[in-house]
């Protein structure tokens, strides 16, 4: 947890700011084995990630293990340079993270 | 002596960040579990994803959705994939892999001012249709199209 696991760049162009954002996450389904001991490998994925400036959400998206490993997401919303925008992720282990960024 | 200071005061921010972090993390879960509709993910049909997620599996096909993927995806790991939808009023939108293992992939909930438009990457276990469902004014719209896949990227 130490290390960042997220990365965001929020650009605004005409009144639409583009967010593009990676997080990195083993995102395991449950269904995958261990070559090695046959054993079935606990799912472990994102389930939500919510994406807000202030109080106002712009984004909550609702993950499965079928998102691939280390997740990329992009949208866009309409908004305006200098916002600060908030990424937000929680796991099925009940990991999260969150990251800021300034939409340039 | 001003070295370790300054060590020490970076420490003890660091983790102060992080306690707040895993108080976040101790508060979150409950709320997900009451979000995340369980159902809808571990459905095995395309009808039963859509009922458990939006009430209803009748859609009709729009021509205001498009669906940006490969036509052929050589390693089904790593899938990317756009919708892009002109409709107003979305409440939200969902992808889902009708081969895959557990159909829905990702459900995306624009809020206030979101335009339409989401990309992300998924996996895909074969060959399959990957639909785009948009839910609109209470109403669900589709679109499809084939993705080929050469390897597979769900277990195995």
């Amino acid at each position: 947890m130490a290390k960042k696991s997220m990365k965001i760049r929020a650009k605004e162009q005409g009144g639409v700011v583009t967010v593009k954002a990676l997080i990195t996450h083993p995102m395991e389904t449950g269904q995958r084995k261990d070559s090695k001991t046959g054993e079935t490998i606990p799912a472990h994925y994102i389930q939500e990630v919510t994406c807000k400036t202030g109080d106002t959400t712009v984004m909550s998206a609702l993950f499965s293990g079928g998102v691939s490993k280390n997740p990329y997401v992009s949208f866009k919303y309409a908004g305006k340079k200098g916002d600060a925008l908030t990424m937000s992720w929680s796991d099925n282990q009940g990991d999260s993270d969150s990251i800021e960024v300034k939409v340039g | 002596m001003n070295i370790k200071r300054r060590v020490f005061l970076k420490g003890s921010m660091a983790t102060g960040t992080l306690g707040v972090a895993a108080a976040a993390g101790l508060l979150s879960p409950t709320a997900v579990l009451a979000a995340w509709p369980e159902a809808a993910f571990k459905a095995k049909k395309v009808d039963e994803v859509l009922t458990n997620l939006m009430g209803s599996s009748e859609m009709s096909d729009s021509a205001e959705i498009k669906i940006k993927a490969p036509d052929i995806a050589e390693n089904g790991t790593v899938v990317p994939i756009s919708v892009t939808t002109t409709m107003s009023g979305i409440e939200s939108i969902a992808i889902v892999v009708a081969n895959n293992p557990s159909p829905l992939v990702a459900s995306f909930n624009p809020g206030a001012g979101a335009e339409g438009f989401v990309s992300t990457r998924i996996k895909m276990g074969k060959t399959s249709d990957v639909i785009a469902v948009v839910k609109a004014d209470g109403k669900l719209h589709s679109a499809r199209k084939e993705v080929k896949v050469t390897i597979g990227g769900c277990g195995g």
